[in-house]
């Protein structure tokens, strides 16, 4: 281990640097392909590589399971990776908050862009009956949440966002072939900001493989991974209002 | 199987009779009409194809100069007879002149255009029927089929690709192969051209990807010993002519389904439901296996709420697809395992929800679909929910299992990801091959008194529904909680009123009367 502080991987033992890995070859199935797998293995800086698994799954393809040891090590310390802030606040607490600060319904649109068509991850925002016993943003009383839902042009977008004067703009992004969602969710920053409508929203992104860092780097307000409830979204959406009411001088 | 479920057979019934009621309010509102797709569909039968020089499909090209002069209500073969009638030598002679502004407005109808058109009417219903007949005589020449049918699902965007994805899958054990469309595919008002290599989420659907595909499977075929499926999707804008597409290259099966595309496309009622009519009818000529989208209701709304608007809907395509003259084998009604794995007793549900589908339609090949709202991204939980699916798939006898991959929400399948899902598969089906058999059900338990309960909603669904006819039902809502008007949403535009000498050889020749006069 180079630094004190670093960690590995533990299986069974502290610095064991246990792992799994999974992957195909393109290669038939054979003693070369095995060993391949575990040369390749190997180059990636893990010791003992032993393969659990080596399958024919098609012809020139072979499929394999490898654990082994971990020689690198990550000192945590020095890391600082962000997380969308939102206070832990229920549904009724948040509209009180909401009512109490704003003394109206906060707009809210939401969609999936262009060739998404996915609409399980904004339902699961913004429908009712929510997800994981956490209701939806269209159960908010101080919420006007509209679900715009899948394979919404960015233009419809800048659209609706104009003519329902939009607090707020949620992109969920299922789709990931050849990284397509990010082309989709920069355009809509680009549009909004040709527009000039970008600084009066709060502009989130969510879905599988989105984060708040990648959010961020693309020029949204947050970003929520996997697992997100509707609660955890509406927080934000209270506290980023109130910041930026506080900051443009307005009421508390 | 023999019922274990107890279900009435006089409510079924009624049901069945609710379901009439609503096919024939539907009936009565299209035969109205025609529309774009229809007529681009008509033409392509005629041997219509190819793009000009702005990539624009000539069946568009010919639709849409005809809709200019107002002569699409009269039909597309009117015109191509007329044309053929009056000195085109062919059907791509007839087609250019067609295209021409001028020309299509000042081409006069021909008395004898019925005749000038039948021939290639003819070559067209004899390609069908000898794909049919292929088909047969292929899956004949082997043994019977495991069931439930396994169906894998490729999505490279590159065709190219999707062959390599396909044959390695179909050596594993798939036998039913689709290639997912590219997502915006559905509401494009035309169809690509050619072999294509570039889409998101999948491969346009073109007729020569569909013959590449084909070949493909064709090609293995001798090797493993099994027919493979070749499933692709005629839904969206262009519904009827992918139908078309689909006869002609001897494609399988088509997931068929207007009410998808109404309330998750936001495509227009009234087109779309005309559209389906008709590729319907091509699906039933051709021999082709519909897939119906019950499904996707459970992927936006709760699976337990949504039990009974499954089955209500299932019997309505059941009625719909029955009249454009599918038969029982024909009509793959769809439903999903969605059910939140949270849930205490969830798979008994699963299990009611099943089981009582197999009962009410004994001889659909009911097409059963894996899990999605419920799949986070932890594998190892979604390779879990896959499995308990599998088994109640064997369990209560489904036709058709569509692999859950246990990366589902993360990416597009990798190799591995369809191979695991495979082999998943077989095991299970193997292991539990006779377990429907041997089970029943507590005639007062739980699995009882569940399907009963959906039943009992999916009668009252369908009440209302029927009371004031379907397109009421979307306007309200019904289906999915999302209200989609008659005159509304994508695709409206192409819709046009019926001349009352409207003629549509193919749609007459697969009724067996006049289009006209409605079937």
């Amino acid at each position: 281990m180079s630094g004190a502080k670093g960690i590995r991987p533990y299986g069974d033992k502290k610095g064991d640097g246990a792992v799994q890995l999974s992957f195909t070859l393109p290669l038939p199935k054979s003693a070369v392909a095995t060993e391949a797998a575990k040369r390749y293995v190997a180059k990636m800086g893990i010791r003992e590589p032993y393969v659990t698994l080596a399958e024919a799954i098609a012809p020139d393809f072979t499929y394999f399971v490898v654990y082994g040891r971990a020689t690198h090590d990550i000192d945590p310390s020095g890391i600082t990776a962000e997380e969308a802030p939102a206070a832990a606040l229920g549904r009724e607490e948040i509209d009180g908050e909401i009512a109490r600060r704003f003394g109206r319904r906060i707009v809210v649109l939401g969609c999936a862009l262009e060739s998404d068509a996915h609409t399980v991850g904004i339902d699961a925002i913004f429908n009712m009956k929510g997800f994981a016993g956490d209701y939806g943003l269209e159960r908010f009383h101080s919420l006007d949440a509209r679900n715009l839902g899948a394979q919404v042009p960015v233009t419809e977008v800048v659209r609706q966002v104009r003519e329902t004067k939009a607090d707020a703009v949620l992109v969920s992004a299922t789709v990931t072939q050849n990284e397509i969602h990010i082309r989709h969710l920069t355009d809509l920053v680009d549009m909004l900001e040709a527009e000039r409508l970008r600084d009066r929203l709060i502009l989130i992104a969510g879905g599988a493989r989105v984060d708040h860092a990648l959010a961020k780097e693309l020029g949204y307000d947050a970003g929520f991974g996997p697992g997100t409830t509707a609660s955890r979204v509406a927080a934000f959406l209270l506290d980023e209002l109130t910041r930026r009411q506080g900051a443009a001088g307005g009421r508390p | 199987m023999p019922a274990k479920l107890g279900l009435s057979a006089e409510q079924i019934e009624r049901c069945r009779s609710l379901a009439r009621h609503v096919a024939d309010g539907v009936r009565r509102e299209t035969e109205q009409y025609t529309t774009v797709a229809t007529e681009r569909t008509v033409l392509r039968l005629l041997g219509v194809d190819g793009v000009d020089a702005d990539d624009v499909p000539i069946p568009n090209r010919v639709v849409a100069t005809l809709q200019a002069a107002g002569r699409v209500s009269r039909g597309a073969a009117v015109w191509m007879g007329s044309a053929l009638a009056q000195g085109a030598r062919d059907a791509g002679e007839a087609a250019a002149m067609l295209s021409d502004r001028e020309r299509a407005a000042a081409l006069p109808e021909h008395p004898r255009w019925r005749e000038a058109v039948a021939p290639l009417v003819e070559r067209t219903l004899a390609r069908i029927g000898d794909n049919r007949a292929e088909r047969e005589r292929r899956m004949g020449a082997h043994p019977p089929e495991e069931l439930p049918l396994l169906y894998a699902i490729v999505a490279t965007g590159n065709i190219h690709e999707d062959v390599v994805q396909a044959d390695a899958a179909a050596r594993a054990g798939a036998q039913c192969i689709a290639v997912i469309r590219s997502t915006a595919q559905s509401l494009l008002d035309h169809v690509p051209f050619g072999a294509t290599t570039a889409g998101f989420g999948g491969t346009f659907a073109t007729q020569e990807n569909f013959r590449l595909m084909r070949a493909a499977l064709d090609a293995i075929e001798p090797e493993i010993g099994r027919y493979v499926r070749l499933v692709n999707y005629c839904s969206g804008l262009c519904m009827p002519e992918i139908a078309a597409m689909g006869a002609l290259e001897r494609l399988d099966m088509m997931l068929n389904d207007a009410l998808y595309g109404i309330i998750f496309r936001d495509i227009n009622p009234l087109r779309t439901l005309i559209d389906q009519n008709f590729s319907r009818r091509i699906n039933a000529a051709a021999g082709v296996v519909i897939n119906t989208g019950e499904d996707n209701y459970l992927t936006t709304a709760d699976a337990v709420e949504q039990a009974p608007a499954v089955l209500a809907s299932q019997f309505i395509n059941e009625r719909l697809a029955r009249e454009a003259g599918l038969e029982d084998w024909q009509i793959g009604l769809g439903h999903a395992f969605e059910i939140d794995p949270e849930l205490e007793d969830g798979l008994l549900y699963e299990i009611a929800q099943a089981e009582a589908a197999r009962e009410i339609f004994p001889d659909a090949p009911l097409k059963y679909m894996p899990p999605t709202k419920h799949m986070t991204g932890n594998v190892f939980r979604g390779y879990q929910q896959n499995a308990l699916f599998v088994l109640t798939s064997v369990a209560t006898g489904q036709s058709i299992h569509l692999l859950g991959m246990l990366t589902e929400a993360l990416h597009t399948p990798f190799l591995h990801d369809r191979w695991l899902a495979i082999e998943q598969a077989k095991t299970i089906r193997r292991n539990a091959r006779h377990l429907g058999e041997e089970m029943t059900f507590r005639p007062d338990g739980r699995i009882v008194r569940r399907a009963r309960a959906v039943l009992a909603g999916a009668e009252e669904i369908l009440g209302r529904v029927a009371e004031h006819g379907l397109f009421a039902a979307l306007s309200d809502g019904v289906f999915a909680d999302t209200r989609r008007r008659i005159d509304g949403g994508r695709g409206y535009d192409g819709v046009v009123r019926r001349d009352p000498a409207y003629a549509n050889p193919f749609l007459e020749a697969w009724s067996q009367a006049p289009a006209g006069v409605g079937a």
